[in-house]
C-alpha cells in the first residue's frame, strides 16, 4: 500500500516537472529579450529538474542511485544560478540593452549603463 | 590553528563521503586507495591556503537547515507566479531593474543572497558591487517583493551577522 | 511513464535549440545552449531508468559538471579572447 503511494507521487512530481520544462521551453520561445528568457531557463533548471530528480528518487527508493541523483540535483542547484549570474552579468555589460517597463535605478545610473 | 584542522577533518570527511557515493565498490584496497586519494587532496588544499570559512563554511551547516527549507518554498511559490505569466497569452511582463541592499558584511553572505536571488525564477542578480545587488526582476510586483527584504533579513541571519 | 518524461524533456530540447538557432544574439544562443545542457543531464538520468542502466547516474554526473564549465568557458572567451586572462580590474555596471 505504502508502495503504491510512493508510485503515484512520484509519478505525480514526475508529471509536474515535464510540464514546468514544456512551459519553460515555451517561455524561451515566447519572452521577448535575453534577461526575460533567462527568467524562463530558470524554472526548467530549478522546479523542472527539482521535481523529475525527486520523482525518480522516489523510483529508486534508498539507494546509491537515488544518492548519487541527490548529488546531481545539489550541483545543479549550485552551479545554475552561477552560470545564469554570469550570462547576465556579461550580457549587460557588453551592452545588451533590457526591454524594461520600469526602471527603479537611479537617474545617474540609467546614463551611466550601456 | 585548531580551526583549521576542524576544517580539515570536515573536508575530507565530505570529499570521502562523495567519494563512498560515487564508487560503488567497497573491498579492503579500494577502500584504503580512496582514504589516501582524500587525504592527498586535503594535503594539497592546505598547501595552497584554501582551507578557510569561505571556502568550507561548516560554522553555517545547522542555520542553513532553516533557510533551506524556505528557501525551497521561495523557489516553488515564485515558479508557479512565472509559470502562469509565461501562460497567460497576453504574456503581462513588466520587467523591471533595480537595486537592492545587501546588510551582509563578509563576501560569503552576500554570494549567498546574490545566489538565492538569482535561483528564485522571476529574478536575476545582475551585479553585485558595494554592498548593492543589481536584480532584473520579471515582473514589477517581483521586484517590489524582493524590496521587502525578507530574503536579505534571512540571509543576513543564517551567516550570523544580525548583532 | 518515464517514456512520456522522456519526450517532454524532448519537446523542450527542440523548443531551446529552436531558440538556439534564431539567436538573436550571442547571450540568447549561450542560454538555450546552457539550458539544453541541464536538459540532457535529466534525459540521461531519465534514460537511465527507462532503459534499467543505472550506470548512467554517473555520465548524467559529469555531463553536470561539463555543461557549468563548459558555459562558462564560453562567456569567458567570447568576453575576453582568452581563457587565461584574470580580470579583477573591472568596472562596477
Amino acid at each position: 500500500m505504502s508502495m503504491m503511494i510512493i508510485d503515484i507521487l512520484s509519478w505525480l512530481l514526475i508529471i509536474a516537472g515535464s510540464f514546468s520544462m514544456i512551459v519553460g521551453g515555451v517561455g524561451v520561445l515566447r519572452l521577448p529579450d535575453v534577461y526575460t528568457r533567462m527568467h524562463a531557463a530558470s524554472i526548467t533548471d530549478t522546479l523542472g529538474a527539482g521535481t523529475i530528480i525527486a520523482g525518480l528518487i522516489l523510483q529508486a527508493g534508498i539507494s546509491l542511485i537515488a544518492a548519487k541523483l541527490l548529488l546531481i540535483l545539489i550541483f545543479i542547484f549550485f552551479t545554475s544560478p552561477a552560470a545564469s549570474f554570469a550570462l547576465a552579468h556579461a550580457a549587460l555589460s557588453s551592452g545588451v540593452e533590457p526591454i524594461l517597463d520600469s526602471d527603479l535605478r537611479s537617474d545617474e545610473e540609467k546614463e551611466k549603463s550601456p | 590553528m585548531g580551526n583549521r584542522f576542524i576544517h580539515s577533518i570536515s573536508l575530507g570527511a565530505v570529499l570521502f563521503a562523495v567519494w563512498l557515493v560515487l564508487s560503488g565498490h567497497y573491498t579492503l584496497l579500494i577502500t584504503t586507495l580512496g582514504v589516501i586519494s582524500c587525504a592527498v587532496v586535503v594535503s594539497i588544499m592546505q598547501r595552497m591556503d584554501l582551507i578557510d570559512q569561505e571556502g568550507h563554511p561548516i560554522h553555517l551547516t545547522w542555520r542553513a537547515f532553516t533557510y533551506i527549507p524556505w528557501l525551497i518554498i521561495e523557489i516553488i511559490k515564485a515558479n508557479i507566479d512565472v509559470l502562469k505569466l509565461i501562460l497567460a497569452p497576453s504574456l503581462p511582463v513588466t520587467p523591471t531593474l533595480l537595486r537592492v541592499k545587501a546588510s551582509q558584511t563578509s563576501d560569503l553572505g552576500q554570494v549567498i543572497y546574490a545566489n538565492s536571488i538569482t535561483l528564485t525564477p522571476g529574478t536575476i542578480s545582475v551585479d553585485v558591487a558595494n554592498g548593492e545587488i543589481l536584480v532584473h526582476a520579471l515582473t514589477r510586483s517581483g521586484a517590489e517583493d524582493l524590496m521587502g527584504g525578507e530574503m536579505d533579513r534571512r540571509v543576513t541571519r543564517m551567516v550570523g551577522e544580525d548583532k | 511513464m518515464f517514456a512520456a518524461a522522456a519526450a517532454a524533456l524532448l519537446i523542450t530540447m527542440i523548443l531551446a535549440l529552436i531558440r538556439a538557432i534564431m539567436g538573436p544574439s550571442i547571450y540568447d544562443r549561450i542560454v538555450a545552449v546552457n539550458m539544453f545542457g541541464t536538459k540532457i543531464v535529466l534525459m540521461i538520468a531519465v534514460l537511465g531508468f527507462l532503459m534499467g542502466r543505472p550506470d548512467f547516474m554517473d555520465i548524467a554526473l559529469v555531463y553536470a559538471l561539463i555543461n557549468f564549465v563548459g558555459t562558462i568557458a564560453v562567456l569567458k572567451v567570447f568576453k575576453y579572447g582568452d581563457l587565461g586572462r584574470a580580470h579583477d580590474d573591472e568596472e562596477p555596471l
